[in-house]
């Protein structure tokens, strides 16, 4: 009897030790700097070397040009860290983006109301405050729709961004400054009134401060404390959370509250913290890269810096090339899917185990 | 033999301090070295004329063309002001950003890098901030307006002549509707404008324009919506002040759907999207500035806080005509051309236009408070509006909203 097999069988790994996982990451990493070598060799003809070099020096060439990297990768980070929780509990928040614009556009209000009024203390503090709660906000709404009408989260978060973008528009057109440019400026830009102050002599050191702060605790939060478990709980079955006794409704608008909270905090790391002023690149669709940097890491918040460190030499390694080279973004954002593409797949390999027909005859034969 | 060599020396010598005296005063070419920040890069028109301007002025100074460092795609953001670190600490000794949302941010960093230069280009801050090394500088971009918008009235006059509108392309009060895209509603795109208008004005005196706004200054999808809107309207002739071919483009699918529309570019020639319809364009020769300023590096003499130059130094032009510019426009754009080159002709000559039915006496251009009103410079002399007056400010002013446009969003 003949037995039609496919070619490929896919099967799932029952588990993998950490170093065999992590070598399929390095090998696909490596593979994934050949296809882009042959890319950028194939198409501009330049040292491939020579690129990756270029890379290195955008994202970390001089002391100012890593800590402009450590910034933004800890704004990327602060966003990934804040959609963890959500996540871990299969709440698909993908409206960070608008959760970050208003925290920012809270933080740009107690700047801009309160700049002449405060101590740079105090608005620090009121920023940061109000940026938590209008992040949270923005995430309860969807939440509470969820738990009481059981609305679809993925579609309600993202279409609550287009709302958030749209209230940003508007209020910059109320503080633009000056009145047409449809810019705010630089906020407070001769008292530096509201802005971090620099620490140990580096204008950035608060942002990355804080963000670590936030990423141990939340790596804390979800694998040491007790609402931690019941977000993994409601995560891997909303009935068998019940059956435990667990308020699956409580438990979802709060992880949402404090996941649009650090989302919203964020917002406020940005304004007061780097940009000094609001608009809609304020977010700039880091909410949507967090995304990746959340998944990639697989919600543990550490393998997030590493994840979001990654992403955004990325950027300044393709913003390099294309001042050094005078390439095109475009062709230094195709190394960079390529990168990604490869990362990302490597999972794959690391979730499954591909088999082929042959093989399987042999274990036939043998049995 | 060794005497001989000893005075040779000695007159080395004595001739290389000569010439380190004379560099302490500028640079030489080959020494100076640029930083040039873009809000876009060669995808767009705006950027493409800035950094061939730079290129053409290196060319001509013969400064190496490795001496510049170009930053691509810089937001109107904390992204100005790292670039612009970025820049100095490369050891750039002239900064050029090209938006104008990088000038907060150029003049952040130009306040902690007094012994360097910074040419917010397009901005109008210079002055205001106090700080000697912070310089704006602005083509009269008006001027070429106007004499795009005299090729389009050419056009106008020969369509209406030969029959070719319809009663859509004509208003309730029988005017030719023509149509503007703009980018923001700022004293910049106003001037645009209006120029362009009284350019159309000074050939068919029956117009009138509806301007619509993109609020974005690189939107090809957003002005192609914009001149469709004006073009389902009516409008037979449209303008751009955006920086993508997305309007031409649409004036071209509509010309093809077999209507009768024709448009003005900017930045670039235009007929390369739209051969058909892309009369010509506004241009700016952003060499001659760039020329000017690093001249000044060289030779080590100041460069004025705010510039402004036009037809009579070379910094603004038309692209070529289309084949389908009627006969006579050639000779007619050169007559103009020579009269704002000579001064005798004024595109703001206030007998041209009026603001609520009265022709305009007295404008303040400067605001120094800030609440969006100008508290001094006045910019009308002589029945004529002085823009652009290197006096006050090199960036626009002129944001009268004058009879005869309508401006729709």
């Amino acid at each position: 009897m003949t037995k039609h097999e496919p070619l490929i069988h896919i099967v799932k790994r029952d588990g993998m030790a950490w170093w065999r996982a992590w070598a399929i990451r390095l090998i696909s990493a490596v593979m994934a700097l050949l296809v882009c070598a042959l890319f950028i060799y194939g198409l501009t003809k330049l040292n491939p070397i020579k690129v990756y070099g270029a890379m290195w020096e955008g994202a970390f060439g001089s002391p100012r040009r890593a800590w402009i990297t450590a910034r933004d990768t800890a704004i990327l980070l602060c966003i990934g860290v804040g959609l963890a929780p959500a996540f871990m509990m299969r709440f698909w928040n993908v409206g960070a983006e608008g959760q970050v614009l208003m925290g920012g556009c809270a933080t740009a209000a107690v700047l801009i109301y309160g700049g002449a009024a405060l101590p740079t203390w105090a608005l620090l503090c009121a920023g940061a405050l109000a940026s938590l709660a209008a992040g949270a906000l923005w995430g309860l709404i969807p939440a509470l729709f969820k738990a009481r009408w059981n609305t679809n989260e993925t579609l309600f978060t993202l279409m609550m961004n287009y709302i958030a973008i749209q209230i940003t528009c508007f209020l910059v057109a109320t503080w633009e400054n000056p009145k047409g440019s449809n810019s705010v400026g630089i906020i407070n830009q001769k008292t530096q009134a509201g802005w971090f102050p620099a620490l140990f002599g580096q204008q950035y050191m608060m942002n990355v401060i804080l963000v670590l702060a936030l990423t141990v605790g939340v790596f804390l939060y979800l694998r040491y404390t007790k609402q931690g478990y019941e977000i993994s709980v409601v995560g891997e079955s909303e009935n068998t959370a019940r059956y435990a006794g667990i308020n699956v409704r409580r438990v979802l608008v709060r992880t949402m509250a404090i996941s649009g909270a650090i989302c919203g905090l964020s917002g406020f790391v940005a304004v007061a913290g780097s940009s000094h002023t609001i608009s809609t690149s304020t977010a700039g669709g880091r909410g949507f890269t967090a995304i990746i940097v959340a998944w990639m890491a697989k919600f543990n918040t550490f393998v997030m810096v590493l994840i979001a460190l990654l992403l955004v030499f990325l950027e300044k390694g393709a913003v390099q090339i294309a001042s050094q080279f005078h390439l095109n973004d475009y062709a230094s954002d195709v190394v960079t899917g390529i990168i990604l593409f490869f990362l990302l797949g490597s999972e794959f390999f690391i979730q499954y185990s591909l088999r082929f027909r042959s093989h399987t005859h042999a274990k036939e034969a043998e049995a | 033999m060794k005497k001989l060599a000893s005075l040779l020396l000695a007159l080395c010598l004595v001739m290389s301090l000569g010439v380190s005296a004379l560099a302490a005063d500028g640079i030489a070419p080959e020494d100076l070295k640029i930083g040039m920040v873009c809000i876009g890069d060669n995808n767009s028109g705006y950027d493409i004329a800035h950094i061939t301007g730079l290129e053409k002025a290196m060319e001509t100074l013969g400064i190496p063309a490795e001496n510049v460092i170009y930053k691509y795609n810089v937001g109107e953001n904390e992204e100005a002001a790292d670039a612009c670190y970025d820049l100095a600490d490369n050891g750039c000794q002239i900064i050029f950003t090209d938006s104008y949302g990088h000038q907060t941010y150029t003049q952040q960093v130009a306040s902690e890098y007094p012994e360097l230069t910074f040419c917010a280009m397009t901005g109008d801050l210079a002055a205001l901030s106090g700080l000697s090394n912070l310089k704006n500088a602005f083509n009269h971009t008006f001027e070429s307006r106007y004499v795009s918008g005299v090729v389009a009235g050419m056009k106008l006059a020969e369509l209406i002549e030969n029959g070719e509108l319809t009663d859509e392309n004509y208003d309730a009060d029988g005017n030719v509707k023509i149509g503007y895209v703009g980018a923001y509603p700022y004293a910049e795109v106003v001037s645009g404008y209006t120029a362009f208008f009284l350019g159309i004005r000074s050939i068919v005196e029956n117009v009138h324009m509806d301007v619509r706004y993109t609020n974005s200054w690189f939107d090809p999808i957003a002005e192609a919506e914009a001149a469709n809107a004006l073009m389902a309207d009516g409008c037979a002739i449209i303008s751009q002040h955006a920086d993508s071919t997305g309007a031409p483009s649409a004036v071209q699918a509509y010309s093809e759907a077999g209507h009768t529309v024709f448009c003005v570019g900017y930045n670039i020639d235009m007929q390369a999207v739209a051969p058909d319809v892309a009369l010509t364009s506004a241009g700016n020769d952003w060499s001659v500035y760039y020329t000017f300023a690093l001249q000044s590096m060289i030779d080590g003499t100041e460069i004025p806080t705010d510039w402004s130059e036009g037809y009579n130094e070379g910094a603004n032009y038309i692209f070529p005509l289309n084949p389908c510019c009627p006969e006579g426009t050639a000779e007619k754009v050169a007559e103009v051309e020579a009269g704002l080159t000579d001064g005798c002709l004024q595109v703001f000559d206030c007998s041209t236009f009026t603001v609520d039915g009265e022709q305009p006496t007295s404008f303040l251009a400067i605001d120094l408070d800030g609440d969006f009103n100008g508290d001094e410079g006045e910019a009308i002399s002589d029945g004529v509006f002085h823009e652009s007056d290197p006096a006050l400010r090199s960036a626009p002013y002129f944001s009268l909203r004058i009879d005869g446009i309508t401006e729709l969003s």
